[in-house]
């Protein structure tokens, strides 16, 4: 374990030194600020538009860390040739992914950790109300996609050629399924038949990254959710995280590294 | 296919200084990764202290210096060691001693501070030394140490070898430095083409082949000297230590 936490702390200090999450950060808190100062019509509703332009303004960032961050680890890792001398350790190559898993969803959480408190005291002197386990709740969701969205971008690092290739893919596959894959049953249902029948089983097999999007739950102020589903939440996206680990170790352990 | 290694048999006894020559392209590095677990080979056996090269618990007493300086280069030399002495699980107070002793011993204590991409190619050099004397090595394969280093830094370096050397330890690199494996090497190993073409103490390849060790090696490896078109005709020679 102790190889994997100095594994992961690099990653997490390399990405401290990057300037990638700075900039997100400072984009989304300039955008969002401009538009919190902004009065239309004095209309008491801007709030709520103000927290979904918020809202999708993380999301976005999230996706591009996620999958930015954990694309380049281990070609990176490849193309400097760091990877020799720390293999050179006894240091096995599933550690080295783990390390690398953790560190990318640690600098995540890190990330929208600090995108949520900016976010909190914004709407929060727009609206003069703290719904704290919303936003907690929220943010631990959100936290779990980007650590299946992590996984699955590592798996695809050590699959395709170049890391230009992983963002490309990755993202595309992840919004897609964010913006088309809730839809999938409902289009199966309808259609039916065998194109029916493989809608669904595509839709069952993809990971259901829109159950982690409950950004209604604080535009809506709607209650806070059962703590048992989220718990299943994190479950799920347990078990998709560690298969797409263990596919990528397959990948990575007979991988030739010159 | 081209095979790489074909044949090697070799043993290294503790606290030699162990040289391992050969022309560009005749399987030192490849020994190397096979050793160091990087490639897997094809057919027969490799052990570092009686351990097979593939279980990680190998390379516990082991360490590796790589011909090119392949660091992280936005940590600085003193993250770089630290990260390395976790991994090795050395307790902190005894991490914090060592950093500071072998920063001392390659002379970088003035830029421990300084992330890897600000120094010079003998510095990361240095670096790279640093790092693989953190864990107090039983065994160091180096890979063209001495490589780019202007001739100050080739004689530190093999005042270190010199000393680990004194230390008791197994010192195994490989080097186009003929001068300096002749000073410090106990026994050297020349491969040629995938082969191993001679094995032997210095003092015993030097007599049997009545020259100095470049020419000794060039002979081995079959470079005509007398010709203007280099030949290379196979010759194989083991010697006994």
């Amino acid at each position: 374990m102790h190889i994997i936490l100095a594994v992961t702390g690099v990653v997490i200090l390399e990405m401290i030194r990057r300037k990638d999450v700075y900039v997100l950060l400072f984009l989304t808190a300039l955008i969002t600020l401009l538009l919190g100062s902004v009065n239309l019509f004095g209309d008491a509703n801007i709030a709520r538009y103000l927290k979904e332009v918020c809202l999708t303004l993380i999301w976005i960032c999230s996706v591009v860390i996620a999958i930015t961050t954990a694309a380049r680890q281990i070609p990176a890792e490849k193309e400097s040739r760091t990877i020799f001398p720390l293999l050179a350790k006894p240091v096995t190559r599933a550690q080295v992914l783990l390390g690398k898993f953790l560190g990318c969803w640690a600098a995540c959480a890190l990330s929208l950790a600090l995108f949520y408190v900016f976010f909190c005291l914004v709407s929060g002197a727009r609206e003069h109300h703290w719904p704290l386990v919303n936003y907690f709740q929220a943010l631990l969701l959100h936290i779990l996609f980007c650590g299946v969205v992590v996984a699955l971008t590592l798996l695809g690092s050590v699959v395709f050629a170049a890391p230009s290739s992983t963002v490309t893919i990755v993202g595309v596959v992840v919004m897609g399924i964010l913006l088309l894959g809730r839809h999938l049953h409902k289009v199966a249902l309808k259609v039916g038949g065998l194109a029916g029948g493989f809608l669904d089983t595509l839709y069952y097999s993809i990971p259901n990254l829109e159950w982690y999007d409950v950004r209604d739950l604080i535009i809506h102020n709607w209650p806070r959710m059962d703590w048992t589903v989220i718990a299943t939440d994190a479950l799920y996206g347990a078990a998709f995280i560690g298969l797409f680990l263990v596919a990528a170790w397959m990948r990575f352990r007979r991988m030739a590294l010159n | 296919m081209k095979v790489a290694l074909h044949g090697l048999d070799l043993t290294v006894s503790p606290g030699e200084v162990f040289g391992f020559l050969g022309p560009n392209g005749a399987g030192k590095t490849t020994t190397m990764n096979v050793l160091l677990g990087f490639a897997n080979a094809t057919s027969g056996s490799a052990h570092l202290f009686g351990t097979d090269v593939r279980q990680p618990i190998a390379r516990q007493r082991i360490s590796y210096l790589p011909e090119m300086t392949y660091y992280y280069k936005f940590l600085t030399a003193e993250e770089l060691l630290r990260f390395y002495a976790r991994i090795f699980r050395i307790p902190k107070a005894e991490r914090e001693r060592r950093i500071d002793a072998v920063l001392k011993l390659v002379e970088l204590e003035h830029a421990r501070k300084r992330p890897i991409r600000t120094y010079s190619k003998g510095m990361q050099q240095r670096a790279g030394l640093a790092q693989a004397l953190i864990n107090n090595p039983d065994l160091l394969i180096l890979d063209e140490p001495t490589s780019g280093l202007d001739p100050i830094g080739r004689m530190k370096v093999r005042e270190i070898i010199q000393r680990l050397k004194n230390e008791g330890k197994t010192v195994f690199f490989s080097s186009h430095e003929m001068g300096e494996v002749e000073t410090v090497c106990d026994r050297v190993a020349i491969l040629h083409q995938g082969e191993l073409k001679a094995a032997g103490t210095v003092a015993s390849l030097l007599a049997r082949n009545e020259t100095n060790l470049e020419q000794a090696f060039l002979r081995i490896i079959g470079f005509n000297l007398n010709s203007s078109s280099s030949s290379c005709t196979s010759s194989s020679l083991l010697l006994a230590s």
